[in-house]
């Protein structure tokens, strides 16, 4: 018996060791690609230059930094109002029976592929724009909008736990003190469930950083700096994505050292989540 | 039991409250008497919580429960429809059995109330915030911290400032439901001083454990027993001349 467990628990930490490792492996390649070209034209160049043009050996990123953002930003002002009226909808004012219901729609809303999300952009959103703002139709609007659908669930699915955590104390003393129920959800769930919804946000947004497939469909991949929310862009993950398929030398170098700046806007925000899940009152 | 002075606040009659199927009051009958402090006591489990919350209508937060009967403040019965419950609720304040201050901090703890009723003038919610502090005999120990986190106060204090939060309302009565039971003998002490004081002004209903806490400071005490209110008279006659021979075994410690 002992011996059958000391088996098993070898094998669980030979995975657990192994797929560090492969992590490590991966992170180790990006950055074994992408450092020698950043290294070689030199990092302001590479990081604040505003020319991406491969053949003639330019490689700035900097519009496809500043599209990222821009694209996130627009989802998230999309994204938080619209996830949190839903974390708080199923968790202050519906019957547990219909959240029975409307939570699994909302996880599968996660896991429908992105590429699906794009084609109903690309389908729905694009010739809408186009028609009532003009533009190329294929633009940050249309992108963030699209996002802004995609992180939902994650917005949705973690301010709802942090909201359903808090000790149900808070709520009978809101209300006993004769705070109306919006009063007690706005003025005291909300506040105490800050850090939850915060990192809620967060994860939401590296999400939306992260985001490639529907992207590509649906921004219209300007290599430029965008002026406006009508603008086709080109995001850092859609760089990579479109060109990598052919790409070679130095380009296919500069593709990886996208991939590295990429890299650490996500570790600084899952590094900004995961320190303000943890700073919870209690 | 003389209904002479003091005047009434409150009033039960024929109450029964139901969760599901558990008949948890059974046909209570009881008078509040104004700015006085009214004891509740009995074993656990024997509805005095529940009868506390039907006082205030907190009950109506958990999901199929059943209430029968009436309740008078100042004559106007709580439960007829179309009963402002926020406003009964700013009208009869409440202090739960463990210190629940909001993750804030102290001075938002207490502005909270008056926030809530409209008030947003600051140096009228700073006097507010100092009055009611002091009214709770807490003034002196955070009036210097007034913006640190209210979770980093002691339990004690905690739930003074519970109790001040609830006098910034400015409430008529105060339901306490074991508001000692997670303090040490001191703090304890502290909330039964601040109990002597506050009555001059409210009405209290202290459900408490205790039975040397209800006798030290209530005028009037209830025995609950199984859901039912089987004894209602002063302190002194509960204590000193029990009718019912259950009242007896248990102010007597005899109660198994
Ligand atoms: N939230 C609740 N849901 C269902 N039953 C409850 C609830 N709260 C109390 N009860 C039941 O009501 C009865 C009285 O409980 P309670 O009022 O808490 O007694 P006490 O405060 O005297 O200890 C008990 O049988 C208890 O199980
Ligand atoms: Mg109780």
């Amino acid at each position: 018996m002992a011996m059958k467990e000391k088996i098993i628990e070898k094998i669980l930490l030979l995975t657990a060791f192994s797929s560090i490792f492969i992590l490590g492996l991966i992170t180790f390649f990006i950055f074994k690609e992408g450092l020698p070209l950043i290294l070689k034209i030199g990092i302001k160049a590479f990081l604040l230059g505003e020319k991406w043009i491969p053949s003639k050996g330019l490689f700035g990123v900097f519009p496809m930094i500043v599209s990222s953002f821009w694209v996130t930003f627009g989802a998230l002002l999309l994204g938080i109002p619209l996830g949190l009226a839903c974390a708080i909808f199923l968790s202050e004012l519906i019957p547990p029976s219909v959240g029975l219901l409307l939570r699994p729609a909302i996880q599968l809303l996660a896991a429908i592929p992105s590429v699906i999300y794009g084609f109903w952009g690309l389908i729905v959103l694009v010739p809408l724009i186009q028609n009532h703002f003009g533009g190329p139709g294929l633009s940050i609007l249309a992108g963030s909008l699209v996002l802004g659908f995609m992180i939902l669930p994650t917005i949705i699915t973690i301010s709802e736990d942090s909201l359903k955590a808090l000790p149900p104390t808070y709520k009978a003393g809101a209300l006993a003190l004769g705070a109306t129920h919006w009063q007690t959800i706005w003025r005291v769930l909300i506040p105490a469930a800050r850090s939850g919804v915060v990192a809620s946000v967060i994860l939401g947004m590296g999400r939306a950083i992260g985001e490639t497939m529907a992207m590509i469909m649906i921004l219209g991949n300007a290599v430029k700096m965008p002026t406006s929310f009508l603008d086709s862009a080109r995001t850092l993950t859609t760089n990579i994505g479109i060109e990598m398929g052919y790409a070679s030398g130095d380009h296919r170098q500069a593709l990886f050292a996208t991939g590295v700046v990429l890299f650490f806007i996500i570790m600084a925000l899952n590094t900004l989540a995961i320190s303000l899940s943890r700073r919870r009152v209690h | 039991m003389t209904e002479s002075n003091p005047p009434l606040k409150m009033e039960v009659r024929g109450l029964h409250f139901y969760y599901g199927s558990n008949h948890a009051l059974k046909n209570i009958n009881i008078v509040i008497r104004d700015r006085q402090i009214t004891a509740l006591i009995g074993p656990s489990g024997c509805g005095k919580s529940t009868f506390l919350r039907t006082l205030n209508r907190l009950n109506e937060l958990i999901p199929q429960t059943r209430i029968e009967g009436t309740i008078r403040l100042d004559g106007e019965d709580i439960y007829q429809p179309g009963t402002d419950v926020v406003a009964l609720r700013q009208r009869v304040g409440m202090v739960f059995q463990r210190p629940n201050p909001f993750p804030k901090s102290i001075f938002e703890n207490v502005a909270f109330g008056p926030r809530v009723l409209g008030v947003h003038t600051k140096s009228k919610i700073e006097e507010k915030v100092e009055q009611s502090l002091k009214a709770a005999a807490l003034w002196p120990e955070v009036s210097d911290r007034l913006h640190l986190n209210a979770l980093g106060l002691t339990l004690g204090q905690q739930q003074r400032l519970c109790i001040a939060r609830v006098l910034a309302v400015q409430p008529e009565v105060i339901l306490m439901d074991e508001p000692c039971s997670a303090l040490d003998p001191l703090a304890t002490l502290k909330i039964e001083e601040l109990m002597q004081e506050l009555k001059k002004k409210y009405t209290i209903v202290i459900v408490t454990h205790n039975m040397r806490q209800a006798a030290r400071t209530s005028g009037w005490t209830g025995f609950f027993h199984l859901g039912e209110l089987l004894e209602y008279a002063t302190t002194e006659d509960i204590f000193t001349r029990p009718q019912n021979p259950q009242t007896e075994n248990y102010v007597t410690g005899r109660y198994g």
